[in-house]
C-alpha cells in the first residue's frame, strides 16, 4: 500500500511547513473552506472513517451531533494523549508530519464551526508539544491559522493544553474535565460531549490519527478512501507493533490485514527465532488472544468477533517465554496506578485484582482465585462504572483466564499456602478488658 | 554511543520557594494563558508547568501564590496537583530518571536496566542520590513502545537502551 498517513517518512525536515506543502498539503484545507460545512461532513461520512482513538465510532457522525442552533461557542479538540499501553503512532504522526494533524483539524473545525480549538498533548510529550507550537507557529505566519483565513472569512486558533501524567485523561471527559483545569475524573454521559462539552458548550474530540485522516479524504475523496480496507473497516490504519518481534515501530497498512502478515512479513518476525504464544491487539485494553487466532484480521469488526478489539491498533507480541500471571500482574499494576479512584468498582476491583494476582506470582495462591478474579471482573464492567476504564482492566482479566487458564492453574497449584497471622494477644487483666475497660 | 542534550533542572530549595512572586516574563506569559481560555481556572495546568519549570517543584508557597494569581483555592490546587503524576510535590535531583515499567517496556528487557540502576545509583525508587544528581522514579507506559526500553530523563526520551548505553549515558549527565 502506498503510505499516506505516513508519507512524509525519511524526507528531509518533513515537520516544516515547506515539506508539507511540497507534497501538496493545505489544499484539501482550501478546497473544504469553499465547500459548506454540511457537504465536508457529509464526505467524511461517506469515507466510513472510524476513530482511531480506540471506540472506532464513525467520525462523520459524530461531528453531525454537533446542535446547528446552539449559540454557544463550539470546540474541537484533538486528543493527543496517547498512553493505552502499546500505542505510539500519534507521536510517530507528531513527529513525522505535524501539518497533517493541524490541517485536519482546521477542516474538521469548519466542518463543526468551530473557532477555537484545543491540542491536549500527554504531559509527558514535550518535545512533540514543542514541535506542534512551531507546526503552529508556521501555519499562522501562511495565514492558514488566525483571523479571516485565505480570506475566506473563516477564524480559528488552535493551542496546544499540556497533561500532568494521568491516563484517564484519555477518556474524552476526563480530557475535558483536565482542559478546564480540574482532576480528570470522567463525567456522567449523557450529555455527551457534542452537546455538553469544554466549559459547557457543543465539543467535538477526535484523536490525531482520526484527523490525519481528514485532509485525504477531502482531497482525493470519500470513495477512494472507502476502497482501502473493508467494507465498514475503510480506510489505512497505523499499527504500532512492540515486544518480540523483530522489528518493532509503525506500521500503516489497510484496515483488515492479517496479523500473521504483520507479524511476518512487516515485523520481520519473532525475535530470536522463537515461538509466538500471544497477541494483545489493540492496545493493553484488548483481551489477548492466543498464537492459533494469528489469521484474523485486523480491523474492528474482524477483532470484535474474535473476542477481542482493534482499540487503538497497539499490538503487542509475545512469544513462548511469557508467563501469562506475570503478564496480567504488570498491567493490573497499570489499571491500578491508573484509576482515577471516583467509582468504587473500578478503585477497589483493580487493586483486589493486583493483590490477588500477586499472591499467585508469590507461590500463595488459593483454589478459588480464579473464580474470584472473575467476579471481580463481572462486578466492575458493563456499565457498573462511569467511564470504560473498568471494562479495560476486566477484558484483560477475562481474556487471559480464558484463553491462558491453565497457566493460572498450574501456578495455582504449585502454591503453599500463606501462613497463618498470628495477631498479637494483649495480656487481659482480671476484671479488666484488653483496653483497660 | 549516547550524547545526552538534557539539560538538568533548576531545583529550588525549600527556603527559596516558601514565598514566590511571579517576575514580569512569568506574568507575561501568564497573561498569554489567561487569554487562550475562556475561564481562568483552565489556566492552572499550564501555571503550574510554568512554575515547575521556574522552581523545580511545586512548593506550599508556590501554591499560595498560583492561588492568588487565578483566585482559585489553594486546597483546589493542590487536589488537582497531587492528581497528575508529573507535578513534583517535592525537590527533586538535577536529573529526574523515568523508567518505564509497563508491558511492552518489560518484554524488552526493562527490569535488567531497573536492577543495575538501583545498584549503580544505590538508590530504590522514589529516592534520590546524597548528591542531588539524580532521582529514580518508576512510571507506567511512556507511548514509545517501538523502542523498548525506554526512559525519561527530564523532558527527553532515550530509547532501546541496553545497561551500557545507559551507563555512557548517565556519565555524560552532570
Amino acid at each position: 500500500m502506498e503510505p499516506i498517513l505516513l508519507r512524509a517518512r525519511g524526507e528531509e525536515n518533513s515537520r516544516s511547513i515547506s515539506t508539507y506543502l511540497k507534497l501538496g498539503g493545505y489544499s484539501a484545507m482550501k478546497r473544504a473552506l469553499i465547500s459548506s460545512p454540511a457537504d465536508v461532513i457529509e464526505e467524511v461520512k461517506k469515507s466510513g472513517l472510524r476513530g482511531r482513538g480506540g471506540a472506532g465510532f464513525p467520525t462523520g457522525v459524530k461531528w453531525g451531533f454537533i446542535p446547528k442552533d446552539s449559540p454557544k461557542p463550539k470546540y474541537l479538540i484533538c486528543n493527543a494523549d496517547e498512553s493505552e499501553p502499546g500505542t505510539f503512532k500519534d507521536r510517530e504522526i507528531i513527529h513525522v508530519d505535524p501539518h497533517m494533524l493541524i490541517e485536519g483539524m482546521i477542516i474538521a473545525s469548519y466542518a463543526i464551526a468551530a473557532n477555537v480549538a484545543y491540542i491536549y498533548i500527554r504531559g509527558e510529550f514535550v518535545r512533540e508539544a514543542q514541535y506542534l507550537e512551531q507546526a503552529i507557529a508556521e501555519a499562522y505566519k501562511k495565514r492558514y491559522l488566525g483571523r479571516n483565513i485565505l480570506k475566506t472569512g473563516y477564524d480559528l486558533d488552535i493551542y496546544v493544553h499540556r497533561g500532568a501524567g494521568a491516563y484517564i485523561c484519555g477518556e474524552e471527559t476526563a480530557l475535558l474535565e483536565s482542559l478546564e483545569g480540574k482532576r480528570g475524573l470522567p463525567r456522567l454521559k449523557p450529555p455527551f460531549p457534542a452537546v455538553v462539552g469544554a466549559f459547557g458548550c457543543p465539543t467535538i474530540v477526535n484523536n490525531v490519527e482520526t484527523l490525519a485522516c481528514v485532509p485525504h479524504i477531502i482531497e482525493r475523496g470519500a470513495d477512494w478512501f472507502a476502497g482501502i480496507g473493508r467494507p465498514r473497516n475503510t480506510g489505512p490504519k497505523l499499527f504500532c507493533v512492540s515486544g518480540h518481534v523483530d522489528r518493532p515501530g509503525v506500521y500503516e497498512l489497510p484496515l483488515g490485514v492479517t496479523f500473521r502478515e504483520i507479524i511476518e512479513e512487516h515485523c520481520g518476525g519473532m525475535r530470536g527465532g522463537r515461538k509466538l504464544k500471544a497477541f494483545i491487539p489493540g492496545g493493553s485494553s484488548a483481551p489477548p488472544l492466543p498464537a492459533e487466532l494469528v489469521d484474523t484480521g485486523a480491523d474492528f469488526d474482524s477483532v470484535a468477533a474474535a473476542g477481542s478489539m482493534l482499540g487503538s491498533g497497539g499490538l503487542i507480541v509475545m512469544d513462548e517465554t511469557v508467563d501469562m500471571v506475570w503478564a496480567l500482574e504488570n498491567l493490573m499494576k497499570f489499571y491500578a496506578h491508573e484509576s482515577c479512584g471516583q467509582c468504587t468498582p473500578c478503585r477497589e476491583g483493580s487493586d483486589w485484582a493486583l493483590d490477588v494476582l500477586r499472591r499467585i506470582r508469590r507461590g500463595h495462591g488459593r483454589p478459588e482465585d480464579m473464580e474470584t478474579l472473575l467476579r471481580i471482573a463481572r462486578f466492575a464492567s458493563q456499565g457498573m462504572t462511569i467511564c470504560p476504564l473498568g471494562d479495560a482492566f476486566c477484558g484483560p482479566i477475562e481474556g487471559f483466564i480464558k484463553h491462558f487458564g491453565h497457566e493460572f492453574e498450574a501456578a495455582i497449584a504449585k502454591a503453599s499456602p500463606l501462613p497463618a497471622k498470628k495477631l498479637p494477644v494483649l495480656p487481659v487483666r482480671s476484671g479488666r478488658g484488653a483496653f483497660g475497660i | 554511543m549516547l550524547l545526552p542534550t538534557t539539560q538538568p533542572r533548576t531545583i529550588a530549595r525549600p527556603e527559596e520557594v516558601e514565598r514566590v512572586t511571579f517576575d514580569e516574563a512569568q506574568e507575561e506569559e501568564i497573561r498569554a494563558i489567561l487569554g487562550r481560555y475562556p475561564t481562568r481556572q483552565a489556566a492552572l495546568l499550564p501555571v503550574l508547568w510554568l512554575a515547575q519549570q521556574r522552581w523545580g517543584w511545586i512548593s506550599p508557597g508556590i501554591v499560595q501564590a498560583v492561588a492568588e494569581r487565578l483566585e482559585l483555592p489553594p486546597a483546589f490546587i493542590e487536589g488537582v496537583l497531587t492528581f497528575y503524576t508529573m507535578y513534583q510535590c517535592r525537590p527533586t535531583g538535577r536529573y529526574l530518571l523515568q523508567v518505564c515499567t509497563t508491558l511492552s517496556c518489560q518484554l524488552c528487557g526493562t527490569s535488567e536496566l531497573v536492577s543495575h540502576l538501583k545498584k549503580k545509583l544505590a538508590i530504590g525508587f522514589g529516592e534520590t542520590t546524597p548528591d542531588g544528581r539524580f532521582t529514580l522514579v518508576s512510571v507506567e507506559c511512556l507511548g514509545a513502545c517501538g523502542e523498548a526500553p525506554v526512559i525519561q530523563i527530564n523532558d527527553d526520551y532515550y530509547t532501546d537502551l541496553s545497561v551500557e548505553a545507559l551507563d555512557e549515558l548517565l556519565d555524560g549527565l552532570k
